[in-house]
């Protein structure tokens, strides 16, 4: 028999009909909508004059641009207030589930998928961003789209696409105290940078991905967005089942066993060819910090800013471009840079491991003077953990601001800007210009790299900052 | 919704010789609250185009009325990044029909050939070769031909082909869609789903 990938396997199984000299006919198992990219959709389907196909498919949430203070009162910006009243009336409309602000689960889409357990193994997921491969961590194929294909999916339930080239990185061996699955795609993203990955869907493998936590593997399959990868996805084992074991939506009873026997077929074989594999070895990775304006621009946090050695044309112009917008020099060291924000949330690290991270580390410590730091989870259900487990008193202790769930300051929709020219040390995805708000400066890192920037006022490897 | 039909295009050309233009930088998050397709050409490319005050910043290309065009030349990766299709919206409604770049980011490169912007990926050394032509001679024409699938420098007559299955490419020609395409097999749907 063929020898085929989780990838293969999964995809094969959901294409309708392959168009000749064209994509597949791509059929989608659960569709997640948020208010930003979703209302142009339904105001299509309108002018279209059909319906959605299959409601009990799509799961909605508003997420992106909601404040994350009063979430109980009225949504002052009218702009916002309007997309998220679009958003439940087009729910109520077609009958969509709706996880609506101030509801127990509410949250960032990524967070509240796999929470309720609607992530499943095997399954195809999409959703209008891009950072919809978080789900990839479950074994199955999530990927991001536009609201051209949310309408189809709507519509349809199927999308067009093309198949990806399919590449695997495995990533083997222990890596150190303090280093953590951030900092591990981190390392990757700036191995073979930020387009390194274009075109290809992503595999993680290997001992050191095998040995992460569920939430640890969501922050993984995240970022492979951030590499040009279309999603990224880890074979289900048994610290999936475990996760998904008893959730809300994960199925039960006989149904659980059946599904597990399922799932437990869903690896790629041995012998199996991929287009591309990268190695890597766990124990040459160090917590990580990005310095420039796209996530390839990272390294560790003891390392210096490469120089312009070896660059030319557009490729030396883009890199100086980048380096004057955030103000660093090529060659000169990151470690001892002033900061002024610290964030931690979004959707790939703003789970209770990620704040329970946070709080283990400061825990009696205050935060430096000229730090302002923002603390906003994921999801209601995070943040009422993060209450029952006392994390919120340590942080708040600390000197954090802790806000109600949503996207927040990761792409500053909302009201959670970083002031032009400002540094911030974030535990969110993307270091472009401006999208932490415009002007804004910001360097890409682990929870536990914040939580120790936050205390110490500036750049700081977190494994020496307590050392004296 | 179904788009313009796209066959053969001459233009002048716009270039923007940056590598990694992320979506962000074509339109900033904080301009994607609205609940309609149209108007985001007025946001595009915002912050290099403005400064905070809003007035123009005078060194950024769409502020050069030396340049204009239906086609937007640019560097490497473009289009990384979110996959808020509103960039491609933004481009549109500013008047961009085209792209042409060595290297497109994945969603980008799909949300563009869903609403009818052709992204077009030639070699590195012919967007080098087309940056600095028309960065020098603006007035000069480039030709996008989809039926042949080529593109032309017209000043010096250099060429290149490019890629686009032939589904895409009957779309762009007609103005058809993927949603008119799914709509007419939706018993085969049903009838794949029934097992799902």
């Amino acid at each position: 028999m063929e020898k085929t990938t989780l990838f293969d396997k999964i995809w094969d199984s959901h294409v309708v009909k392959s168009v000749p000299a064209g994509p597949d006919v791509f059929f989608i198992d659960k569709h997640f909508i948020h208010e930003v990219t979703s209302p142009v959709a339904f105001l299509n389907l309108e002018k279209r004059g059909i319906g959605v196909k299959n409601p009990s498919r799509t799961v909605a949430t508003p997420d992106h641009n909601v404040p994350t203070v009063d979430q109980d009162k009225t949504i002052k910006d009218k702009l916002s207030r309007m997309q998220v009243e679009r958003l439940r009336e087009n729910c109520a409309k077609y009958g969509i589930e709706l996880h609506d602000l101030g509801s127990a689960h509410h949250g960032i889409v990524h967070v509240i998928g796999p929470e309720l357990g609607i992530t499943q193994p095997g399954m195809t997921i999409v959703c209008g961003d891009s950072h919809t491969s978080t789900h990839g961590a479950f074994g199955a194929i999530a990927f991001g789209i536009g609201t051209s294909e949310v309408e189809m999916v709507l519509a349809t339930q199927c999308i067009m696409q093309s198949k990806a080239k399919k590449m695997r990185i495995t990533i083997d061996g222990v890596a150190g105290p303090g280093v953590t699955s951030k900092d591990l795609i981190l390392y990757v993203i700036a191995q073979i940078s930020a387009a390194g990955a274009t075109g290809y869907f992503v595999e993680y493998a290997g001992s050191a991905i095998q040995s992460l936590s569920m939430e640890a593997r969501m922050t993984v399959c995240n970022m492979s967005i951030e590499m040009g990868a279309r999603g990224g996805l880890i074979a289900p084992d048994e610290t999936t089942f475990e996760y998904l074991k008893g959730k809300q939506y994960s199925p039960k009873g006989e149904e659980w066993d059946k599904a597990v026997a399922h799932w437990k077929t869903l690896k790629t074989d041995e012998g199996a060819v991929f287009d591309k594999e990268y190695h890597f070895d766990a124990a040459d990775i160090e917590p990580m910090i990005t310095y420039g304006t796209n996530p390839g621009m990272g390294i560790k946090v003891k390392g210096n800013i490469p120089t312009t050695e070896g660059m030319e044309g557009s490729n030396k112009s883009s890199y100086l471009k980048s380096l004057a917008y955030m103000g660093f020099e090529p060659g000169e060291a990151i470690k001892g840079k002033k900061v002024d924000f610290v964030f931690v949330g979004s959707c790939t690290n703003g789970r209770i491991e990620d704040i329970r991270s946070v709080a283990s580390y400061v825990k009696g410590h205050k935060k430096a003077d000229n730090i302002t730091a923002w603390i906003v989870p994921g999801s209601r259900e995070v943040e009422k953990m993060a209450h029952e487990e006392g994390l919120v008193k340590i942080l708040e202790e600390a000197g954090f601001e802790l806000r109600q769930p949503g996207c927040s300051a990761c792409l500053a929709m909302n009201d959670d800007k970083i002031p032009s020219g400002k540094y911030a040390v974030s535990t969110s995805n993307r270091n472009f210009e401006g999208r932490q708000g415009p002007g804004a400066r910001t360097m890409l890192a682990s929870p536990l790299t914040v939580a120790a920037v936050a205390i110490a006022g500036e750049i700081c490897d977190p494994r020496e900052v307590f050392q004296n | 919704m179904a788009y313009d039909k796209f066959t053969v295009l001459t233009s002048t050309a716009v270039p923007l010789p940056t590598d990694n233009v992320d979506t962000d930088q074509i339109i900033p998050a904080r301009f994607l609250k609205a609940t309609e397709r149209e108007g985001f050409g007025d946001n595009l490319f915002r912050d290099w185009r403005y400064d905070v005050e809003g007035n123009p910043k005078k060194d950024f290309v769409l502020n050069d009325p030396t340049y204009s065009g239906k086609i937007l030349v640019s560097g490497r990766n473009f289009g990384s990044g979110s996959s808020r299709e509103h960039a491609v919206w933004a481009l549109y409604d500013y008047g961009f029909r085209c792209v042409v770049s060595s290297f497109f980011a994945d969603i980008f490169k799909n949300n563009c050939l869903n609403i009818g912007v052709l992204p077009v990926t030639v070699s590195p050394e012919f967007a080098d070769k087309l940056l600095d032509t028309i960065t020098a001679n603006p007035e000069t024409t480039i030709t996008v031909d989809i039926p042949n699938q080529k593109i032309t420098l017209d000043s010096t007559g250099e060429s290149e082909s490019f890629d686009i299955n032939e589904y895409k490419k009957d779309n762009m020609q007609n103005g058809f869609d993927d949603i008119d395409y799914l709509l007419n097999m939706s018993d085969e749907i049903d009838a794949f789903a029934a097992d799902k």
